[in-house]
C-alpha cells in the first residue's frame, strides 16, 4: 500500500470515528426533537427514533404558553424572564468578584493566598444538598429570604470557587514582567487590573460567563427553594410540567419544555463555542 | 526645592505602598469571609446537626455517635457509598479518556472542525434533569434502544442495564459522560493548541511518528489541563443529584443511589435530617481525603513554576 | 386635631379592606399534571369568589418531595406558607413542632365531626384540635383490569390470591402480561400492602404496618405476605424499572397487560384514553380479606405571621369541606369525596363501590391508612419499609426470612 493511499485510509478513519461520535453526541437531542413532534398516540405507538405520523407543533405552542405548571396553566414563557432576572446579575457579580480574585491571587500573592485558594477548590466538593437548611436560616437573618436578591447571593456564593480558578490560571499566563514594569510607572492595586489585565481578559470572560450562565440557568434546586412565590426560574416551571404525580403525562410536551428551557444555554454554547475554545486555548486551562 | 518634594512624595509613596499593600487582602477579604461563613461554616453546622437526634426540622439534642453507627448498617448507605466508587472513578477516567481522544482525533486539522466541537461541546448545556430524561428513555429496553435494534432485524439484542440492579449504575455511567466529555476534549483541544509547535517538529525531524509524538511529548504538557479537568469532573460527579433522579429514581430497588441522592431522601424526603447530615458528613470526609493531597501536591509544584 | 384625623383615616382604611375581606392566602401543593390542576383551580376560583386572594406556590415531583423540601427550608427560614398539602401522620409531626394552627372555628361550627368517619378526622387533628381540612380519600387497594381480556378468557375477577394466581397463569398462558407494574418504591409497597392485607388479614396489618410491632414484623404472617410478592414477580414484565405508574395503566388500556393493582387515580388514565369502566375496563378490590386501605389529601394550615390574613385562611378550610368542591375535586381525581353527605350520584360505578365498601369497613373496623402512600406512619419508617420492600423484590438473592428480619431491624432503626 502507497504511503499517499494509507494516509487517505487514516483520514477515512479519522472522519468515520469523529462521525460516530457525533451520532453518539446528537442521538438524544434527535430523540428530542422527534418527540417533541409527534401526538402521543404515535409515542404510544411508535419507537424511540421513528419518523411521526403526523407532524405538530402543537406541543411546543402548549409548552410554550398553555401547559400547567401548577394552577397556573400559562406554560413556561412567563418564568424565562424570571430566569434571565436571575442569571444575569448573578453570572456578571460572580464573573467580576472572580476577575479580582484571579487577579490576587496569581499577581499579588501574599501568605496564606496559596492556602485561601486551596480552601476555596476543596469548597467545590461540598455537596449543594448540604447548604439548603444553613442557607436558609441564614438569608432570614439577613432579610433576603425569598427574593431574587438572595437567589443571585446564593448562586455567587456557588460559582465563586469556579470562576477564580477560571481567572487566575489565565493571569498566572500574564507575564509578570508587564506587572512589575507597571509598578516601577507607579501604576497601583486597581489600575494595572483595569490597563493591563483586563483588556487582555476577554477570552476567559467569555469562558466564566458561558459556564456560569449554564450552571445558574439550568440549576434547580436552589431555584425552588430560594426564590419567591412571582419570580421562579424557568427549571422550577419546567419541573412542575414535566413531573406530575397522580396525573397524564404528555411526553411531547415535556420534551418541547426542556429544549424551549435549554434554548437560551444552547443558543450561548452554539454562538459562542469558537470564544470557548479559542478562551480555553488563550490559557484558562493552563496550570 | 527637589529634596522638599522627593522627602513629600517619598512619604506618600510610602502611604500609598501601605494602601498598596492592604489593597490585595481587603480585594480578597469578601471571597474569604463568605468560604469561611457559607461553605466552612455551614459544614460545620452539618457536622454538628448529625450528632444530634433531629427528625423533621433540625433539633439540637446531642445523642453522640448514634447516627454514625445507624449508617455503617444501613444498607442502602453502604451502596450508595459503593456506587459513588464506581461512578465517580468510571466517569472520570472514561470523560478524561474520551476527551484527550477526540481532542487529539479534533487536532488533525479536520475540515469540520468548528461544526464537530459543536456537536460535541452542547450535552454540556443542558441541564441534568433533561439529560436523565432523555437516556432514560433511550435505555429503557420496551422503548429505546433494544427495541430500535430489534425491530431492525437484530432480534438477539439486548441492553437491559436501566433494568438489571447489577448493571444499572453504568447506565448513569453513560449519561453523565454523554453530557460532560465534550467539555473535557474541548479543555485538552484548548491545551493541545497551546502546546509548543517547535516541539513537536524538533520531533518530527528525528523521525518519530504522530502517535509516538503525541503520547511522548504533547500528553505529557497537558498536566495542567488534567488538573483543571479532574477538578471541574469531580464537581460534577458529586452534585449528579439530578442525573440519578431524573434517569433511574435510584433504582431498581436502591441500586443506583448515590451519597447525594441518600443525603436528600434521609434530610427532606424522609425526616431524618441527622441521619442524612451524618451521611453528608462521611461523603465529604471521603472525598476531601483525596481531594487534599491532590491539590496540595499541585499547589505546591504550581508554586515552584 | 391631626392625632385624632390620622387615626380615623387609619380606622377607615382598616374597616374598608376588612370589609372587601381581600385576605390572601399562599398554598404550597404539587398538583401541576393538567388533571389535577384543573380540579385545585376550582378551589382558587371558589376562593376567589368570596373575595380572597388565592397563592399558587406549586412544586411538583416524586409526591411531594421537591414540595417537602422547600415546605422545610420555608418553616426554617420563618416563612411559611399559609396553607400546605401534608397528609397523613406528617400533620401531626409538623403540629407537634408548633408549626401549625387550629382551625376549630370552622371544623366545629361545621360539624366535621358528623360528616368525617373517625380515622380520617384523627388524621387531621393535633392534640383534639383540627389543624387540616381533608380534600378527598382515595382508595389505594383496588385491581384495575383490561374487561376485553378478561371476557375473551372466561376470567373472572378474582377475590382470594390464590384465585389471583390462577387468573395469572391463565393471561400468562395467552401471552399477556398478567400484572402491569412500574418497578419504583412506592409501586412496590402499594403492591405490598395489597398482598399483605389479602393474606395476612386487618389485624395483622395492623400490628405490622400501623403499630409497627416488631415479633410481627419478623414473624410467620410477614414471611408468608413477603413471599407472595415475590411470587407476583414473575408475572410481571421485566422492563418494569422505573416506569411510571401511569405508563403501568396504559399496558392495561391497550391490552398488553390484564391487571394493575394501583389506588383509584388510575380512573384518570382509563378517562383520558376514552374508557368506560364495567364495559372497557374492571375494578374490584384487591383479593383477600375486605379492606379498605385509604390515602387522604389534605390541607394544613400553618400559624399565619399577619393575622390580617386569617379570614383567608379559614375561608379555604371551610371551602375545602363544602359539597361543591368534594364533588369537583373527587370527579377530577377519581377518589371520593371525604365527606359522607355528598351524594355520587354523578360519579362513576367504581366511585359507588369505592363509597360502599369505605362505609362497610368503617363499620367493621377495616378502614386502614395505607402504608405506601404516607398515611400508615411517619415518613421515616415508611422510608424504611421502602428500602427493604424495593431491595426484596429486585434481589433474589434475599429470602423472605432475611426481608422480614430486615424489615423490623430497619423499622426499628428509623424511629
Amino acid at each position: 500500500m502507497t504511503e499517499t493511499s494509507r494516509l487517505f485510509l487514516g483520514r477515512i478513519a479519522l472522519y468515520a470515528a469523529l462521525a460516530a461520535w457525533a451520532a453518539f453526541y446528537l442521538a438524544p437531542l434527535a430523540v428530542m426533537l422527534l418527540t417533541s413532534v409527534k401526538t402521543l398516540d404515535d409515542i404510544r405507538t411508535g419507537t424511540l427514533l421513528s419518523w411521526p405520523a403526523a407532524l405538530t407543533l402543537e406541543p411546543w405552542l402548549k409548552a410554550w404558553s398553555g401547559a400547567c405548571t401548577g394552577i397556573r396553566c400559562e406554560g413556561l414563557a412567563p418564568f424565562m424572564w424570571n430566569s434571565v432576572l436571575i442569571t444575569l446579575p448573578a453570572v456578571a457579580i460572580s464573573t467580576a468578584i472572580g476577575a479580582l480574585n484571579g487577579y490576587v491571587l496569581s499577581k499579588w500573592r501574599f501568605r496564606g493566598s496559596e492556602l485561601f485558594f486551596g480552601a476555596l477548590l476543596l469548597g467545590c466538593f461540598l455537596p449543594f444538598q448540604v447548604l439548603l437548611i444553613p442557607m436558609a436560616q441564614t438569608l432570614k437573618a439577613l432579610g433576603l429570604a425569598n427574593t431574587v436578591s438572595g437567589l443571585v447571593l446564593v448562586h455567587v456564593i456557588c460559582g465563586l470557587a469556579s470562576t477564580t480558578l477560571f481567572f487566575r490560571n489565565y493571569y498566572v499566563g500574564v507575564p509578570d514582567e508587564l506587572i512589575r514594569a507597571a509598578k516601577l510607572d507607579g501604576a497601583g492595586f486597581f489600575t494595572i487590573f483595569w490597563r493591563i489585565l483586563l483588556p487582555v481578559s476577554t477570552p476567559i470572560i467569555v469562558v466564566c460567563v458561558i459556564w456560569q450562565f449554564t450552571q445558574i440557568w439550568n440549576d434547580f434546586l436552589f431555584g425552588v427553594v430560594y426564590s419567591g412565590l412571582d419570580t421562579q426560574p424557568v427549571t422550577v416551571a419546567l419541573n412542575n410540567l414535566v413531573n406530575t404525580s397522580t396525573g397524564v403525562k404528555e411526553y411531547n410536551v415535556d420534551m418541547a419544555a426542556a429544549l424551549i428551557a435549554a434554548l437560551p444555554t444552547l443558543l450561548v454554547y452554539v454562538l459562542a463555542g469558537k470564544h470557548f475554545v479559542r478562551g480555553l486555548t488563550a490559557g484558562a486551562v493552563k496550570g | 526645592m527637589a529634596t522638599v518634594m522627593a522627602r513629600a512624595s517619598g512619604a506618600e509613596h510610602a502611604r500609598r505602598d501601605r494602601l498598596q499593600a492592604w489593597l490585595p487582602r481587603l480585594v480578597l477579604a469578601p471571597s474569604v469571609a463568605i468560604t469561611l461563613v457559607f461553605v466552612y461554616g455551614f459544614i460545620g453546622w452539618t457536622a454538628a446537626l448529625s450528632f444530634t437526634s433531629s427528625k423533621l426540622l433540625p433539633s439540637w439534642n446531642f445523642v453522640g455517635f448514634e447516627q454514625y453507627l445507624k449508617l455503617a448498617e444501613n444498607e442502602r448507605w453502604l451502596v450508595a457509598a459503593q456506587n459513588l466508587l464506581i461512578f465517580g472513578g468510571l466517569f472520570i477516567a472514561v470523560c478524561l479518556a474520551i476527551g484527550v481522544l477526540l481532542a487529539v482525533l479534533l487536532d488533525q486539522k479536520i475540515r469540520a472542525e468548528g461544526a464537530l466541537r459543536a456537536i460535541y461541546l452542547y450535552p454540556m448545556a443542558l441541564s441534568f434533569i433533561v439529560t436523565g430524561t432523555a437516556w432514560k428513555w433511550i435505555l429503557n429496553p420496551g422503548l429505546g434502544l433494544q427495541k430500535l435494534v430489534q425491530d431492525l432485524g437484530f432480534t438477539g439484542f439486548t441492553f437491559d442495564w436501566l433494568v438489571n440492579p447489577d448493571k444499572a449504575v453504568y447506565t448513569l455511567v453513560i449519561a453523565a459522560v454523554w453530557q460532560a466529555s465534550g467539555f473535557v476534549m474541548a479543555m485538552f483541544l484548548a491545551g493541545l493548541r497551546g502546546v509548543d509547535p517547535a516541539l513537536i517538529k524538533a520531533a518530527q525531524l528525528d523521525g518519530a511518528s504522530l502517535p509516538r509524538i503525541y503520547w511522548r511529548i504533547v500528553l505529557p504538557c497537558l498536566r495542567p489541563v488534567l488538573f483543571s479537568a479532574l477538578m471541574i469532573l469531580s464537581h460534577i460527579a458529586i452534585k449528579s443529584f439530578d442525573l440519578v433522579a431524573a434517569l433511574t429514581g435510584g433504582g431498581p430497588g436502591f441500586a443506583t443511589d448515590l451519597p447525594a441522592t441518600f443525603m436528600y431522601a434521609h434530610a427532606f424526603t424522609r425526616g431524618q435530617m441527622a441521619l442524612g447530615s451524618a451521611s453528608a458528613v462521611l461523603m465529604l470526609g471521603a472525598v476531601l481525603a483525596v481531594a487534599v493531597p491532590f491539590l496540595y501536591s499541585e499547589l505546591r509544584s504550581k508554586r515552584h513554576d | 386635631m391631626k392625632a385624632p384625623k390620622r387615626l380615623l383615616l387609619a380606622a377607615a382604611l382598616a374597616a374598608a379592606t376588612g370589609a372587601a375581606g381581600a385576605a390572601e392566602v399562599e398554598v404550597l401543593h404539587f398538583w401541576t399534571s393538567g388533571g389535577e390542576a384543573r380540579a385545585a383551580a376550582t378551589l382558587k376560583a371558589m376562593l376567589e369568589q368570596q373575595g380572597h386572594i388565592w397563592r399558587d406556590f406549586a412544586v411538583a415531583g416524586g409526591g411531594g418531595e421537591s414540595a417537602m423540601t422547600v415546605l422545610k427550608s420555608r418553616a426554617v427560614s420563618g416563612n411559611p406558607p399559609s396553607a400546605a398539602q401534608i397528609k397523613g401522620p406528617a400533620i401531626q409531626e409538623w403540629g407537634e413542632l408548633g408549626f401549625l394552627d387550629s382551625i376549630d372555628e370552622v371544623a366545629v361550627k361545621d360539624g366535621w365531626s358528623m360528616l368525617l368517619p373517625e380515622v380520617v378526622a384523627e388524621l387531621m387533628k393535633v392534640d383534639g384540635h383540627y389543624v387540616a381540612a381533608p380534600v378527598n380519600v382515595h382508595r389505594v387497594n383496588w385491581v384495575w383490569a383490561n374487561a376485553e381480556v378478561f371476557g375473551k378468557l372466561g376470567l373472572q375477577p378474582p377475590t382470594t390470591w390464590d384465585e389471583f394466581f390462577a387468573v395469572a397463569d391463565k393471561l400468562k398462558a395467552a401471552g399477556i402480561t398478567p400484572l402491569a407494574h412500574g418497578g419504583q418504591s412506592w409501586q412496590d409497597a402499594t403492591v405490598f400492602e395489597a398482598v399483605a392485607i389479602g393474606q395476612g388479614g386487618v389485624d395483622f396489618y395492623r400490628k405490622a404496618l400501623v403499630e409497627l410491632d416488631d415479633a410481627t414484623l419478623r414473624g410467620p404472617a410477614m414471611v408468608q405476605a413477603l413471599k407472595t410478592f415475590k411470587r407476583l414477580k414473575t408475572y410481571m414484565d421485566p422492563d418494569r424499572a422505573n416506569r411510571d405508574w401511569n405508563v403501568a395503566t396504559g399496558m392495561v388500556i391497550n391490552g398488553k397487560a390484564g391487571m394493575q393493582i394501583m389506588g383509584d387515580w388510575a380512573k384518570g388514565e382509563f378517562a383520558s384514553a376514552g374508557q368506560k369502566a364495567g364495559t372497557d375496563y374492571l375494578c374490584f378490590p384487591a383479593p383477600g380479606a375486605a379492606a379498605f386501605t385509604l390515602n387522604v389529601d389534605s390541607f394544613a394550615m400553618f400559624k399565619l405571621r399577619a393575622p390580617a390574613q386569617r379570614p383567608a385562611q379559614l375561608a379555604l378550610a371551610r371551602l375545602i369541606m363544602a359539597p361543591p368542591f368534594q364533588e369537583a375535586f373527587s370527579l377530577a381525581k377519581g377518589s371520593i369525596p371525604a365527606r359522607s353527605d355528598v351524594s355520587l350520584d354523578t360519579f362513576d360505578d367504581c366511585a359507588k363501590r369505592s363509597r360502599k365498601d369505605f362505609d362497610a369497613a368503617a363499620q367493621s373496623g377495616a378502614l386502614l391508612p395505607s402504608m405506601a402512600h404516607g398515611i400508615a406512619t411517619r415518613s421515616d419508617v415508611q422510608g424504611a419499609f421502602f428500602d427493604v420492600l424495593t431491595q426484596f423484590f429486585n434481589d433474589d438473592a434475599i429470602s423472605a426470612e432475611q426481608a422480614a428480619d430486615k424489615l423490623a431491624k430497619a423499622v426499628k432503626a428509623a424511629r
